[in-house]
């Protein structure tokens, strides 16, 4: 079974993050980047299938500009066997970089896919449902566990109520929760046996695809700030303001 | 033009996110606005569909495979009606996230995730960043797919009386089963419908100890809630998480306890009308959005509290 991990290059989770004066979008200059958390436990499951013997390989993908090669190099060091760069100056958006997998899919044949829930940039939990739907393949979506046997995958999915669980057709489209795995550290030797491993470039035209964005961004905005600091000496103020001053008990 | 909601609902009850989006909907001002109840015996789900305000049509569709909502039949249900309207709307929710992409996809159109507010029938104001920006964004397609934050948007009222129309179920994709659910079974109000939310964080120190919690929790009658931390630990489920990556909340009453206030957590929580902490590092960031921070021992201040409500004789409203 072959295995593609989609990993980004996001800001840093730890990182505030900053709007820019002209508010055309947030500050990137000198902020640390890294791999987005989810695409780490995406990377992780993939070379946990591997080890387990399910896999036979593992690619790991990142799209954008050149520094996504080193997110790539992170997934290596985690033990992806090669990697593949879909590199662009422009802005990708989850369409376009679904129909550039799916290009990448049709070249590859992987058995299976994942990545992460959503990215901590922009949020928007779209990448792979969409690949799923143009590949007219099943999803499991948030999964917090993925079982392969017999053609068919068992996934159980962090839904709002709780849990659910689903049996999907191969080949599919698995999205990472928080709980799937907790992501290895990579060594030292085997950062060192990642700089010697394999990674394609390919751009969106080498592809076929058409990758312009079909959302604009208007303008970017600070949230309106929240006036907090305030304090209470003891448990009977609090319940005292919460409820005459407050109202809310 | 005309807008479709689609509906969230257990084939009894819609559930309360789906009245915060039909406000968002309406809120297009791009025309009538018709609901999708698609279920398996959801006749019920369907009249309380019909009884929202502002709603000029039910769509029904009563089959098995939409029992459970699975996200490859369900998708191309929505697919198959989507000729006739201009936008697709669903909730930020779990289902919303699951199915509205692949809608949006096999249209090949864009989706709009995560909206809060409208300015106009193309242009959104979107968090990003765990809601540290906020993006305008303006869509050029036709037709648009749009995920909506419950808590951005008022309820939509109940004094409608819509008509009802069957509606034909569409081609199962025959790729996806269901298996089976766990949910989690409580008798307090639910996360992001609740009037007052009470969370646990890494400084509760075990799952046990969130006892604490839900004796401060039911005696004002709020639902409770976790942050990543305490979720990562083990301590409780990982439905029980506000933050970027959980859920969305923004009751009258937000009480963060043993919580330091990461910025994902913040996301979840900070458009909470009114926000207590309690933690014994008081420099920790959630004193910094608190309305009233208590610097204290939770241990030792959450039992006080229970006692101080108690005396007080606070009761659940």
């Amino acid at each position: 079974m072959k295995i593609l991990v989609a990993v980004k290059r996001v800001i840093d989770y730890n990182v505030k993050v900053r709007v820019k004066g002209d508010n055309t979008g947030v500050e990137l200059a000198n902020v640390k980047m890294s791999m987005n958390p989810f695409d780490e436990i995406a990377i992780e499951e993939a070379v946990r299938l591997l080890e387990a013997g399910t896999a036979s390989e593992v690619i790991a993908i990142s799209l954008g500009e050149a520094k996504c090669t080193e997110t790539i190099r992170t997934a290596l060091a985690m033990g992806a066997d090669r990697g593949i760069h879909v590199k662009t100056d422009e802005e990708l958006q989850p369409l376009a970089v679904a129909k550039l997998m799916k290009a990448v899919c049709e070249k590859e044949n992987p058995d299976m896919v994942i990545v992460g829930k959503q990215a901590i940039d922009d949020d928007c939990s779209q990448t792979g449902q969409m690949l799923a739907a143009l590949m007219g393949w099943a999803q499991g979506t948030f999964a917090s566990k993925v079982e392969v046997a017999d053609g068919k995958a068992q996934v159980t999915r962090e839904v709002d109520g709780g849990l659910e669980t689903v049996s999907l057709s191969m080949p599919i489209v698995v999205t990472t929760d928080l709980r799937l795995n907790e992501p290895r550290y990579a060594s030292l030797p085997n950062i060192m046996k990642a700089k010697k491993k394999q990674i394609d470039e390919y751009s969106p035209e080498d592809l076929g695809v058409d990758a312009a964005p079909r959302l604009k961004t208007l303008r970017v905005d600070a949230p309106p700030p929240r006036q907090g600091g305030g304090k209470v000496a003891d448990v009977a103020e609090l319940v005292d303001k919460l409820k005459n001053e407050a109202g809310v008990i | 033009m005309t807008v479709l909601v689609v509906a969230e609902h257990d084939n009894q009850e819609i559930k309360g996110a789906t009245l915060n989006t039909v406000t968002a909907a309406i809120a297009l001002g791009a025309g009538d606005v018709e609901i999708l109840v698609a279920g398996e015996n959801c006749q019920t789900a369907a009249d309380g569909a019909a009884a929202i305000s502002g709603v000029s049509k039910i769509r029904m569709v009563d089959n098995a495979l939409y029992a459970n909502a699975l996200a490859e039949p369900f998708a191309a249900l929505v697919v198959s009606l989507a000729g006739d309207y201009s936008h697709i709307v669903l909730s930020h929710t779990t289902h919303g996230k699951n199915v509205a992409p692949r809608v949006a996809a096999l249209l090949d159109i864009v989706q709009v995730s995560d909206i809060m507010e409208v300015k106009s029938p193309d242009t959104f104001v979107r968090p990003i960043y765990a809601g540290n920006a906020m993006a305008t964004v303006q869509a050029s397609d036709e037709k648009l797919v749009i995920t909506v934050r419950g808590t951005a948007f008022d309820k939509a009222e109940l004094s409608g009386s819509a008509p009802i129309e069957a509606t034909n179920a569409s081609d199962d994709p025959g790729l996806s089963s269901f298996v089976g659910q766990e949910l989690t079974r409580s008798e307090r109000p639910e996360l992001t419908s609740a009037r007052i939310v009470v969370s646990g964080g890494r400084g509760m120190q075990s799952g046990d100890n969130f006892h604490l919690v839900e004796a401060v929790a039911d005696r004002i009658g709020a639902g409770v809630g976790a942050s990543r931390a305490a979720v990562d630990a083990g301590y409780v489920p990982n439905d029980y998480q506000v933050g970027q990556t959980g859920k969305i909340v923004a009751p009258e009453l937000y009480m963060a306890i043993g919580i330091s206030g990461a910025i994902q957590h913040l996301a979840g929580m900070k458009d909470s009308k009114v926000i207590v902490a309690i933690n014994k590092d008081e420099e920790a960031p959630i004193f910094s959005v608190a309305d009233y921070g208590l610097v204290g021992d939770l241990f030792e201040e959450m039992p006080a509290l229970a006692a101080e409500l108690d005396k007080q004789g606070i009761k659940p409203r």
